[in-house]
């Protein structure tokens, strides 16, 4: 049998992760879509160069500790409100990238209205909007994504559409308005969607600095917690269940 | 060289807001106060001096949009009328409880509800109590006339910046629908980005260079004793303010054996009260609080030593004077006057009351 010799050297390296994304631990479930989404996000301005230059704009829900781990300037918005303070900050620093990182409830429950507008505005800045169909942090209740017939902790009988309306698209609504220029669906279940979904988050991102207008970034998300399933099995329902319904690519721009 | 114009209350405040270097004004239309934004939107002061002007989609957006703008370092001022300072009371609370400067103009009406559109001084407890969740104060400039609409601007940011705390101008429809006199200061440039970051760079939002940590403006702490310590750190603050900005204006006080309080432009008419009961030989002073929070306390207890009697006369049913008999301590009779929904009172009405709820009470 041949020896084996294994030399742990910098120069060996293969992988590893961007310094824009700190050393802090994770709150995340293991298994959730928000880790491998910072991770790209990071990846992308640390490649652009971009870390002095960007400001990022964190919601209300689980990802609302994104300031922890995205080694850049941050602002934690009010629940739903981000639009509206990404405005603000990308009107009085037209040179910064800026973002807005929010979930379904808080972008298209709570705060329709500021995410309307901004995209109306044609703001140029960057939304990414995760949509898991479910309220994570506090505790699996239903968001407006929730899928027919699926259980939450707030339909414990499933969404019933008399009970609790539709679940609705906010990415093709927004894909009408004049300011918004690019609009896509990505997911990152399976290493050739994150490859996909990197290169949607450097166009966005280009966009903005382009002054182009508003780009729309969704990203069909796992919540396997609030999904009660393991990661593999959630991985696995979000492709038979999640994108029929919230099909990923382009829908403009 | 000194100019002097006639103009609105509210031209005013978007003329000043300009003059004092703001970087940006966020605002929705309500009236009484939707000349304000009218006058920016003419004035474009993005072509002069740079300044960003957004109509936003209501009160929500405008105060979350204040909330961003303040978080980069920049002097950012919006206005609104009651009801949609109740909208905004949420991102005050943010605003609060994230240390950051703003200014913020209540051009109060008529309530409650959507109420009237003319004016009143129902807010006063919005205003001064918090008006929103949390432990927290605004610090509060109450002008009494067209100059102080245009003064306070200036004093309001300046405040807003030393303590990084939210300043509310608390206004009505008089002093913001009439016309006076008054005297512009002039220009004064924008900090420029590199100023911000060297001044504000320790907190702000200034895009995170390699030689600092990040900066995160948020109001979030998940530990309770954290969390704590923060509150104990606004509680020395406006502790501070209560020490060191108390402002006040008192007219014929020396001699005065009866009080008037009042705030606004319900002291601009009740000057004219303490006339009419001086002519009618009561020795009458007025005492107007400029601030309301801090609110004049010590002040009004040493005049409670001397004093026999005080009226409180506030447009509303009754919140001042809360204020008044807490300095006060059952010193001397308090009693308040008001009118409310909209209806404002002459000077020979406060002067009646004066009569029968102090002078001659029974």
């Amino acid at each position: 049998m041949a020896e084996m010799k294994v030399e742990i050297r910098k120069e060996n390296l293969v992988y590893q992760k961007t310094p824009l994304l700190t050393d802090n631990t994770m709150h995340y479930c293991p298994g959730c879509s928000h880790g491998t989404i910072h991770k790209l996000i990071a990846e992308v301005i640390d490649e652009m160069g971009m870390q002095e230059q960007t400001i990022g704009v964190s919601p209300v829900g689980c990802s609302v500790f994104a300031y922890n781990y995205i080694d850049i300037d941050w602002a934690e918005a009010a629940h739903g409100r981000a639009a509206a303070v990404a405005t603000a900050i990308k009107r009085l620093y037209p040179n910064k990238m800026v973002f807005t990182y929010q979930g379904d409830g808080d972008l298209s429950a709570i705060g329709t209205g500021e995410s309307i507008h901004v995209c109306n505005r044609g703001e140029n800045i960057v939304v990414f909007y995760i949509n898991n169909a479910i309220y994570g942090m506090t505790g699996g209740q239903m968001a407006p994504t929730t899928l027919i017939g699926m259980k939450t902790a707030t339909t414990p009988y499933g969404r019933d559409p008399k009970l609790h309306g539709y679940p609705y698209r906010i990415a093709t609504m927004v894909a009408q308005l004049e300011g918004v220029c690019y609009v896509t669906r990505q997911s990152v279940h399976t290493p050739a969607a994150v490859r996909k979904a990197k290169r949607a988050i450097r166009k966005a991102f280009e966009n903005s600095m382009a002054g182009k207008g508003l780009s729309f970034v969704e990203f069909v998300a796992t919540c396997n917690s609030g999904w009660k399933q393991t990661p593999v099995e959630a991985n696995k329902w979000l492709e038979e269940n999640m994108l029929p319904f919230y099909p990923v690519g382009d829908i403009k721009g | 060289m000194e100019e002097v114009r006639l103009m609105k209350g509210n031209e005013v405040i978007a003329e000043a807001a300009i003059r004092c270097g703001a970087d940006a004004y966020f605002g929705y239309p309500i009236t009484p106060q939707s000349e304000v934004m009218e006058t920016l939107m003419e004035r474009q002061p993005w072509l002069s001096t740079g300044m960003v002007v957004v109509q936003a989609e209501s009160e929500v957006a405008a105060i979350n949009m204040i909330y961003g703008g303040a978080g980069c370092g920049k002097k950012v001022i919006t206005s609104s009328s009651s009801p949609g300072v109740s909208l905004m009371s949420e991102g005050m609370s943010y605003i609060a409880g994230a240390e950051l400067p703003c200014v913020i103009v209540n051009v109060s009406r008529g309530g409650p509800g959507l109420g009237t559109i003319q004016p009143s001084q129902a807010d006063y407890f919005q205003a001064c109590k918090g008006g929103a969740h949390g432990d927290f104060k605004l610090i509060v400039l109450a002008p009494a006339s067209v100059q102080e609409m245009h003064d306070f601007v200036f004093d309001a940011f300046d405040l807003a910046f030393k303590y990084r705390n939210p300043v509310m101008i608390l206004s009505d429809g008089v002093i913001g629908q009439m016309m006076e006199k008054v005297i512009l200061a002039e220009q004064r440039p924008r900090l420029t980005d590199e100023e911000v970051a060297e001044r504000y760079g320790s907190w702000a939002l200034t895009g995170k260079p390699a030689s600092r940590g990040r900066n995160v403006i948020t109001s979030l702490d998940l530990d309770p004793y954290e969390q704590e310590k923060f509150n104990l750190k606004l509680v020395a603050k406006y502790k501070e303010v209560e020490e060191n900005e108390v402002r006040y204006e008192e007219y014929m006080t020396e001699d005065a054996e009866y009080m008037i309080i009042a705030f606004g432009s319900s002291a601009r008419i009740c000057k004219k009260t303490v006339e009419i009961a001086r002519e009618q030989g009561h020795k009458v002073g007025l005492l107007r609080p400029i601030t309301l929070f801090p609110f004049p306390t010590k002040r009004i207890a040493e005049l409670a030593e001397k004093c026999k009697g005080f009226l409180v006369a506030e447009l509303n049913a009754g919140q001042m004077v809360e204020d008044v008999r807490l300095a006060v301590e059952g010193k001397a009779p308090v009693a308040h006057y008001g009118r409310m929904g909209g209806a404002v009172y002459s000077p020979d009405e406060v002067a009646e009351a004066l009569n029968e709820k102090i002078i001659n009470r029974k």
